[in-house]
């Protein structure tokens, strides 16, 4: 059965960049606009990794991330943060806020299908 | 896939713009507005971000010196005043040509960074676009090397895996893989989230640490790197060694997807939202992305074709449902037309856009003409939200910008004059927007000086627009600014007063099917009204009879329907008004405007419609009913005919004629002018 990956972002073309990126290597790709969606999308069907931007309108990343980690079934999926910004500060506050990893943009698709691999096999 | 993917940015692009210059301009009689300060900066972010991604380097870069200073300022270190504000309009617009990739020759973008830099106190601005943060590839040993991990904290809870860990390791090269169980508590404390064993093992010479760094690049551990020395290696043999495949299992037992559901969350309770996003979910619930699909306009015109089809279509089964008497046939029509009807309404409300996309455009428009004329003015908008067809509004940006210039050129006064006239140094101009019935009234008012009807008939008798001793009202003076060739101002300046505006406004309007209106109190100001309904392609129709003929007055126009008094049914020179309850309204034959042969039968109606203010009684032999109307264009042959604004497709095939009321309205004015001039002579 493909893997579902969920993605976080309120840029559609970003979106639409890993949608097709990951549809294209077999997996199963679900879209969220901002952390609320999000939030909706995860608890609504097994995710098996979730991509999400860090500056999003109505909830951000970290909020987004969060709160998932409240709910059960938001506790042990992996989850990568991406953002522009590579400072250690953030990356420590994503950490902590329950992110597996941090990926900076830009990346390209072997990246950013590399870094899926590593999170879900 | 990266061509679909930058047209996607694209229009992505223009959203944000849309989106960031709606943000500076609330700033800047906001700018302590954090909400909006922090939506600026998204916006910025996220060009910049997906800008980055689709390979607009420069555009990144560019961008990213601009988010700099707004991160400043989110952070309180700088705050929002006209000089960032001029600034980053300014760079604001130099976006685009930024993703179409067009050169800067005149150095407009080094000016722009340059001064954005200035307002950061001359501190160093970070470098460009970040790239990914390169690991640092430290020179490793000659012989084999020694890796040994183990996950920290909560990297299992988190969704780690340490079995990808250790097939990417192998993959690497790594041999005598081994687990420390050393630490692995007694079965009763042990936490079936937190990972108690690490690993050991030998890796070649030829692995960096950029390479293993790069491996646990996801995962929450603590790794060291060494040179493996000659007794670690027995060390090594000494632990259990630990067959690979086995490793696997006992980490999946504590991965994520196992049952094992502990009361532990409870811990870290809810999360309380930041008072900072609850401000952001109130400013931005308007311009949520969630459930819109981008639909390209043709193809909405082209639904819109087919609905009118179909509601034509509809018409004539309706009608041969009713001819055939079929009851069945009947049921089904009936049960069609709602359905049309439904699927009509639908497609009309797809086609509607708030006047909010316009609105940006205009505030950008009114912040630089008031620097440029040194006319401080407030710009106030309501109704932002108010609906029209697409269409409509696509036509309305042209004529407003023209109203807007007049506005701030031509009506208001510079400050020192306010002041002397003892109104406030800043002058007000407001943009109103709101529905009226099946109409959408557009106010531009301004608190200028206002128009003086003298003057304006001077000129107007000067360009040889009317004669010295033609009687005008005061309505009628104002419409004379909209006769081509008609301009007050005293000095041409690059803005307006060529005289080329306001007649071009019209003949927009009229386009429209939509009414403009002047009202202006000399030393108070003026507003300019603009009446437009609420779409174009198809309207609910009052279906009328002429000498056989049918026609169509659109229902919106229409307020009444009263008999015509026998002792009016003769056409008379002087006596064509009507006492509808003690108000006279005038009325036209359309038998007579159309030189119909023939006279009509008994019991003739009159449909009182209104255009504007004004109110008019058309005569008609019958009335048929009312229908939907899909207005189809004339051919241009037929553009020059004024009574009658479209066609349309009867329910049994036929065409029928859909009347201008406005300029109905007009004629039955010049009638009654008339009339009233025979009446005159006749007293005379």
């Amino acid at each position: 059965m493909p893997k579902t990956v969920l993605t976080v972002d309120d840029s559609p073309s970003i979106r639409r960049m890993i949608a097709m990126t990951l549809q294209e290597a077999g997996y199963d790709v679900v879209e969220a606009v901002d952390g609320q969606d999000g939030l909706t999308k995860a608890l609504a069907q097994p995710i098996d990794a979730i991509i999400t931007d860090q500056n999003m309108p109505n909830l951000d990343g970290l909020g987004f991330i969060r709160a998932l980690r409240q709910h059960p079934q938001g506790k042990g999926v992996p989850i990568v943060v991406l953002s522009t910004d590579s400072e250690e500060g953030l990356k420590q506050q994503a950490r902590d806020a329950g992110a597996l990893g941090w990926m900076v943009k830009p990346f390209t698709q072997d990246k950013l299908l590399a870094v899926i691999k590593k999170v879900v096999g | 896939m990266m061509d679909d993917m930058t047209a996607i940015f694209r229009e992505e692009v223009r959203d944000l713009l849309e989106s960031l210059e709606r943000g500076l301009l609330d700033l800047k009689s906001r700018p302590d507005d954090m909400g909006l300060v922090n939506q600026v900066f998204r916006d910025l972010h996220t060009v910049k971000g997906s800008g980055a991604m689709f390979g607009f380097t420069e555009l990144s870069a560019f961008i990213h010196e601009f988010e700099t200073v707004f991160d400043k300022v989110r952070s309180g270190h700088l705050a929002v005043g006209p000089d960032l504000l001029r600034l980053a309009l300014a760079a604001k617009d130099e976006i685009p040509g930024l993703v179409e990739g067009e050169a800067d020759p005149e150095g407009r973008r080094v000016a722009i960074l340059s001064g954005l830099h200035g307002l950061l106190g001359g501190a160093p601005v970070a470098e460009a676009v970040a790239e990914m943060a390169p690991a640092e590839a430290g020179p490793t040993g000659d012989g084999a090397l020694r890796l040994t991990f183990r996950l920290t904290g909560a990297a299992l809870a988190l969704g780690a895996r340490p079995d990808l860990v250790l097939d990417e390791l192998r993959g690497l090269g790594a041999v005598e893989i081994a687990a420390d169980l050393a630490d692995v508590p007694p079965l009763d404390r042990l936490d079936v989230e937190a990972c108690a064993f690490g690993w050991k093992m030998v890796l070649p010479a030829s692995v960096t640490a950029a390479q293993v760094e790069e491996v646990f690049l996801f995962v929450d551990a603590d790794w060291s790197l060494d040179a493996v020395a000659a007794e670690t290696v027995e060390t090594v043999v000494d632990v259990v060694a630990v067959p690979v495949p086995e490793a696997a299992p006992a980490a999946k037992a504590a991965s994520p997807k196992a049952p094992v559901e502990r009361p532990v969350a409870k811990v870290e309770a809810k999360v309380e939202p930041k008072a900072e996003t609850k401000t952001e979910a109130k400013t931005e619930a308007k311009s949520e992305a969630g459930a819109t699909i981008r639909v390209p306009a043709e193809r909405l015109d082209a639904l819109m074709d087919s609905v009118g089809e179909l509601v034509i279509a509809e018409a004539r089964l309706a009608q041969l449902a009713r001819d055939l008497r079929d009851p069945a046939l009947i049921a089904t029509a009936e049960q069609i037309t709602r359905l049309a009807g439904g699927l009509r309404d639908a497609t009309m409300t797809m086609r509607m856009v708030p006047m909010r996309s316009l609105v940006g455009r205009f505030r950008r428009l009114v912040l630089d003409l008031s620097d440029k004329l040194g006319k401080p003015v407030e710009f106030r908008v309501t109704g932002e939200d108010t609906e029209l067809d697409k269409t409509v509004i696509e036509k309305l940006a042209d004529p407003l910008v023209h109203v807007l210039r007049n506005a701030l050129d031509h009506g208001m006064e510079m400050p020192e004059a306010r002041v002397a006239a003892g109104k406030s140094r800043e002058g007000l101009v407001e943009l109103v927007a709101e529905h009226a019935g099946a109409e959408v009234l557009i106010k531009v008012r301004d608190d200028g000086k206002g128009m003086d009807p003298a003057k304006l008939r001077e000129k107007a008798i000067a360009k040889g627009l009317i004669l010295p001793e033609t009687q005008m009202t005061e309505a009628q003076i104002f419409a004379l600014i909209f006769e081509p060739g008609f301009s007050t101002a005293e000095a041409v300046t690059d803005l307006s007063g060529r005289g080329v505006g306001m007649d071009v406004v019209r003949r927009t309007i009229d386009a429209l099917r939509g009414t403009i209106q002047i009202e202006s109190a000399l030393g108070r100001g003026t507003t300019v009204t603009l009446r437009l309904p609420l779409t174009l392609a198809i309207i609910e129709g009052l279906q009328i009879e002429v000498a056989g003929e049918q026609y169509i007055l659109p229902m919106p126009n229409v307020q009444e329907i009263v008999e015509l008094p026998p002792e009016k049914a003769e056409p008379s020179r002087t006596e064509d008004f009507l006492d509808v309850r003690g108000g006279f309204v005038p009325f036209l034959r359309l038998r007579q405007l159309f030189d119909c042969a023939g006279t009509p039968g008994a019991g003739q109606n009159v449909v009182i419609v209104r255009a504007g203010e004004a109110r008019v009684g058309i005569v008609v032999d019958r009335i048929i009913g009312t229908n939907q109307t899909v207005i189809k264009q004339m051919s241009k042959l037929h553009a020059g005919v004024r009574a009658l604004s479209g066609a349309t497709l009867l329910g049994n095939g036929s065409i029928a004629l859909i009347l201008d009321v406005g300029h109905l309205v007009g004629m039955s004015r010049q009638q009654g002018d008339a009339a009233q001039a025979v009446r005159q002579e006749v007293l005379a």
